[in-house]
Order: C-alpha cells, then structure tokens, then sequence
C-alpha cells in the first residue's frame, strides 16, 4: 500500500511562544482511516491545519500523495478534503448556494458543482432544506452541510476534525457510514475525535497525541493489549473508602489506577489471579467492595492511562 | 451515496480560474448584500440627507459663492454628493473584509484551490457593483431636487465613470486597513478619520477659494477634489473646470492617473498582506 499522508518531525510555536507541536512524526496508508487522540489542546488541530497548508510549520516535512504541502500548496489543494472543527460555511446562503460556490471554487464546472451539490444534500439528509438560508439552520445541520462541502470535489484525501461532535446519535451513525463508503471507494481519512468510541470503530490506525507529541501509535487492537489484559472495577460505599483502596492497592495494577468517585478501575495483567489477591488485601484492611466487575479494556482506558502519565501542566481548555 | 465522478476543468487556463473564483466571490458578496438589505437602505439614506441638507440648509449661504463661479449651487453640489457617497461606500470593503477573516469559511478558501486573491477581487467588485446602484439612486435624488446636465450624456457618463473608478481604486486602499484591522469595527473606526479631512476639506461642498490659504493647497490638489473636479468637469461643462482653473480634459486625465497609481500601488499590497495574514 502506498503511503497518502506523511509527517516527520513537525514543529509548530505560535506567536506567544505557545509550544503546540514539539515533534510528531507519522504516516497514513493510502485506503485508511488514520485517528488522531488527544486532550484539548494537544496539539491536533494544529496538525490538520498544516496537512491542509492553512498553517506553515516551524520546521519538518509534511506530505500528501508524494507532494510536499509548504512546497506545493496548491497541488496539495487539489487533493484534500477539509472539514475544520469550526463550521466554515456562509451563513447567508443556502445549503445549496453553499455548496456550489465550494463546488466552483474547487473548479468544477457549474453542471457538475450542481449535480454534486443536491447529491450531497441528500447524502447528508439536507434536502428538505436545500433552499433555506443557513442561520436558519440548526447547529447539527451546519455541521452536515460542512462536512458535506469538504466531499464536493469527491478529493482522495480527507481531513476532518472532530466530525461527530455537536451531531445527535443519528446523524453520527449516518456520518459513520458515509466515512465508511468513502474508504470502501479507496479514500483517506485523517480524523481527529474526542469519542473513543469513534476512533474504535472507525480507525485503522490510531495516534495519541498529548503536548504536541505522539505518545502512542498502534491498532485500536494493539492500544487495548498494550494497556493491559482486564480492568477490574471497583465500587465503594464512598468516595473516602475508594480512596483508602486505591493507596492499599497501588502495587497490584499493571497501569495507574482511576478513581472515578466512589468507583476504581484497575487495570491488571492477569485478571483472575490478582482479583484473588486484591480481595485478600481488602480483606486485610477491612475495606468492603460494593461491586466488582471484571471487563475487557476500552480505549477509554487506553487513553486515560497514557494522557495521564504526562501531567497536565500546560494544558489548555 | 454519491455517483457522480468529478474531474475538475483542468483544461481550462490559469486566467479563466482567476476571473471565474473572482464572480464566485462576486457573487457571494453580492447575495450577502441582498439578504441584509438594511445595508443598501442605510448607505442612501444618509447621502439623501447630505444632499437635503446642504441643497437646502447650507446651500443658500454657499449658492452666492458659486453663482460667482457661474454655477447653481445644486449644480455644483451633485457631482460632490456622488464622489463622496461612493467615497464613503467603498469603506465597506474594508469592513466586509475584516469581517471575512474573523469567519470559519476563509480557513476553508484557504485550503481550496481557488486562487487566494479571488477574496480580495471578488469583495471590491462587489462594491464597485453596489457603488453603481447607489450613485443611480443619487443621480435620480439629484434630479428630483433641481440637478441638470449642463454638458451632454456621454460626458455625463464619463463623469459617473470616472466616479466609479475612484471608488474603485477607494476600495483597494480601505481593503488594506480592512486587512490591517482586528475586526470589522476598527476596521470601521480606522476608516473616518482618513476619510473626513478627505471629503470635506474638499471642492465637494463648497469653492475652495473660500477657505484659508493654509488648506487651499491641500484642498486643491487631495485625489478626492481632483476626481470631484473632473467629474463636475464632465457633467455640469467648461465653467466648472475654469473654476478649477483647467480644462475638463486636464482634469478628467489627472483623475484617471490618480486612481491608476492608487490601483497599482494598492492592488498588490493588499494581495500581499493577504497571502501573508493567515
Ligand atoms: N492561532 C494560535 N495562536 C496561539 N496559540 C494557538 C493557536 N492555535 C492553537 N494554539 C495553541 O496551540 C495548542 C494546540 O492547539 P490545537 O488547536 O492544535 O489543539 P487540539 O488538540 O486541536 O485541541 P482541541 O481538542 O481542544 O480541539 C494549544 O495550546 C492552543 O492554545
Ligand atoms: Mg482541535
């Protein structure tokens, strides 16, 4: 497979001395869907932003199909899709004038950026609203319409950051399979998500980016096993209890444990083994669980685990 | 799902994509305009009250200063009023153009293959078109109000041109305070200052033999009087260019030239600043 979507050590200092990209480096094969993770502020939008040649980097290489995007912008151009985080549309036009202009202005002729155009309002279920001004749109329908200008000129590679979100459980469902028909027709993806579970079911590969670096890279498959085989839950009367047994159990999990109120996850190496021995150490301090649970690890975990070995301390909201 | 397979008109040339992105942003501007219609409203009604306050209020006062000169004062005032509408239209460019850069859609254009300038062109013609539909309205207030043609039509339109052409190349130079600006309001705020000594120490309104000597020379010879003068020139006939000690045809080249070297000093320092403000 040919590689779609190069990066090599890419730096990025805004005005302000604002650090946003220390080094990431990664690749994306051609026909994929490639997942960027990360905490606000980590870094990933900066990195669609220079991909799209919107943003020049500090220093470091940037490719799309083989051309270098600070060098040859425009060629780049003509190959990506973009659908930004923030919704870019005219809110005084229609759905349908939207789409046009984007149409023409990516240099399709006016009968094929009409054509293309009601095809992708009914792809996106905007018809009934095609000929209605944007402001009048809900917050959910500009989205739609956004994401459905950056397929109108059908571009081999597409960006989108963070696509679902603002969308009800509908609408992302259809989103989903859209971005699944894309990659059957032998699309790219570049995505960047908040939903774990999106990056799940979509991505081939994923990423996780925290203070402008990657500090992870695998399959949604090898994340999980890199995380640990189980994660066992914990409930506790309160929150003071969960507390006490999250220092008593410190040494028994594979990775730090989360406390999420009265609740801990541990995750474990070997599951049946050490529940055995984390319940005789609760036995020997007296502290009853209200619940256990043993379960199979989700990106969630994957996620919190590694952001959370990197403390905080310059993050963003 | 989509079928369609699209393959952009690659065979056209560079220049048909730079003329054709450039009426797509027309176009855009242009339907903007049209659905905010209070905009059109608001940018008449104030000239309308300038042209009924000084043919009215002031006029008497000044009207025997000009009657010396051998005009009316309606006369007189018109061609002033429409330089200075359109003057004042044209800051629009740079608060239209302040106002995109704030917006979510100029990261898209920007990562589109449409040519970059296209924002900038397609925004000024879009007032040059607005421009044109104002100085109507003001052409026809001006009739209502006692304005004849003291030449004949094609000189009349050549001074609506030349008008048109200095709030053309007006555009350009309010399209890079636009650029330069934070917001569309200081974009607006910026705009005044520059553009008040400009129309009113001016010929616009009143003979500049009537100010002090100090601001005559300025008065005189401000790229915003030479377009009046010449515009003035080629409506009301050879009286108004002898009041401004020239001939109509001096005075329409001088304002041609004018707005040519704003044009060719504008145009590619806004294009510039716009490629560079990301
Ligand atoms: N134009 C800018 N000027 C200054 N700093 C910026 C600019 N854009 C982004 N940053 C900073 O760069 C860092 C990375 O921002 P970025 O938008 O790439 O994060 P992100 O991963 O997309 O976050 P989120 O999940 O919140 O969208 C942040 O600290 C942010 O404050
Ligand atoms: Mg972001």
């Amino acid at each position: 497979m040919p590689t779609a979507i190069e990066v090599h050590n890419l730096r990025k200092t805004f005005k302000g001395g604002v650090r946003a990209l220390e080094d990431v480096s990664f690749q994306v094969e051609a026909g994929t869907v490639f997942g960027l993770l990360g905490p606000n502020g980590a870094g990933k939008t900066t990195i669609v932003r220079i991909l799209t040649t919107i943003l020049p980097p500090d220093s470091g290489l940037a490719m799309i199909m083989g051309i270098d995007v600070t060098k040859s912008p425009q060629l780049a151009r003509e190959r990506l899709g973009l659908a930004g985080q923030a919704a870019a549309v005219d809110e005084r036009l229609t759905g349908e004038e939207n789409l046009f202009m984007i149409g023409r202005l990516n240099h399709l002729s006016k009968q094929v950026a009409r054509t293309r155009s009601s095809e992708l309002l009914h792809d996106f279920g905007l018809e009934h609203a095609a000929k209605r001004i944007l402001s009048t749109y809900s917050g959910g329908m500009r989205r739609r319409l956004d994401l459905a200008a950056a397929l109108v000129a059908q571009p081999p590679i597409l960006f989108l950051d963070e696509p679902t979100t603002g969308l009800d459980p509908k609408s992302r469902n259809d989103l989903w399979e859209i971005i699944e028909k894309l990659l059957a027709d032998g699309t790219t993806v570049l995505l960047t998500t908040q939903y774990l579970e999106e990056a799940d079911r979509l991505a081939t590969r994923i990423a996780v980016v925290d203070h402008g670096r990657v500090i992870a890279e695998g399959t949604p498959d090898e994340l999980k096993a890199s995380f640990g085989a189980t994660v066992l839950e914990l409930s506790f009367q309160d929150e003071g209890t969960a507390a006490k047994a999250q220092r008593t159990l410190g040494a028994l999990a594979s990775a730090p444990i989360q406390q999420l109120e009265n609740r801990l996850e541990l995750p474990v190496a070997d599951g049946a083994a050490t529940t055995v021995l984390v319940l005789e150490r609760l036995l020997d301090e007296k502290i009853n669980p209200t619940k256990i649970n043993l379960r199979e690890p989700s990106l969630d975990d994957v996620f919190l685990a590694l952001t959370d070995q990197h403390p905080s301390d310059q993050e963003e909201s | 799902m989509a079928t369609t397979t699209v393959s952009s008109d690659q065979h056209r040339s560079k220049f048909f994509w730079m003329a054709t992105d450039a009426l797509t942003i027309t176009k855009r501007n242009l339907i903007n305009y049209v659905r905010i219609p209070q905009s059109l409203v608001f940018s008449t009604i104030q000239p309308v009250m300038f042209v009924l306050l000084f043919r009215y209020v002031f006029g008497g006062a000044i009207g025997s200063e000009t009657s010396k000169l051998g005009l009316s004062y309606v006369d007189y005032l018109m061609p002033g009023i429409f330089i200075q509408t359109i003057a004042f239209g044209s800051v629009q460019t740079g608060v239209g153009l302040a106002e995109d850069l704030q917006k979510g859609i100029i990261e898209r254009f920007h990562a589109l293959p449409m040519t970059r300038s296209a924002v900038l062109a397609g925004r000024t013609i879009a007032d040059l078109i607005r421009n044109l539909v104002v100085i109507v309205i003001m052409i026809i207030v001006g009739f209502l109000v006692g304005f004849r043609i003291g030449t004949n039509i094609g000189e009349f339109l050549a001074g609506v041109g030349i008008a048109l052409l200095f709030a053309y190349a007006l555009s350009w130079f309010f399209a890079l305070i636009g650029l330069a600006a934070p917001n569309s309001e200081t974009a607006q705020v910026m705009a005044f200052p520059l553009l008040f000594p400009l129309t009113f120490a001016s010929s616009a309104f009143v003979p500049v033999q009537t100010m002090p000597s100090w601001l005559r020379g300025f008065a005189n010879h401000q790229p915003l009087s030479v377009a009046v003068n010449a515009a003035r020139s080629l409506m009301d006939g050879p009286v108004a260019a002898h009041a401004a000690g020239s001939t109509t045809g001096d005075l329409a080249i001088t304002a041609i030239i004018w707005c040519v070297v704003l044009l060719i000093i504008m145009i590619p320092l806004s294009v510039n600043i716009y490629r560079r403000r990301v």
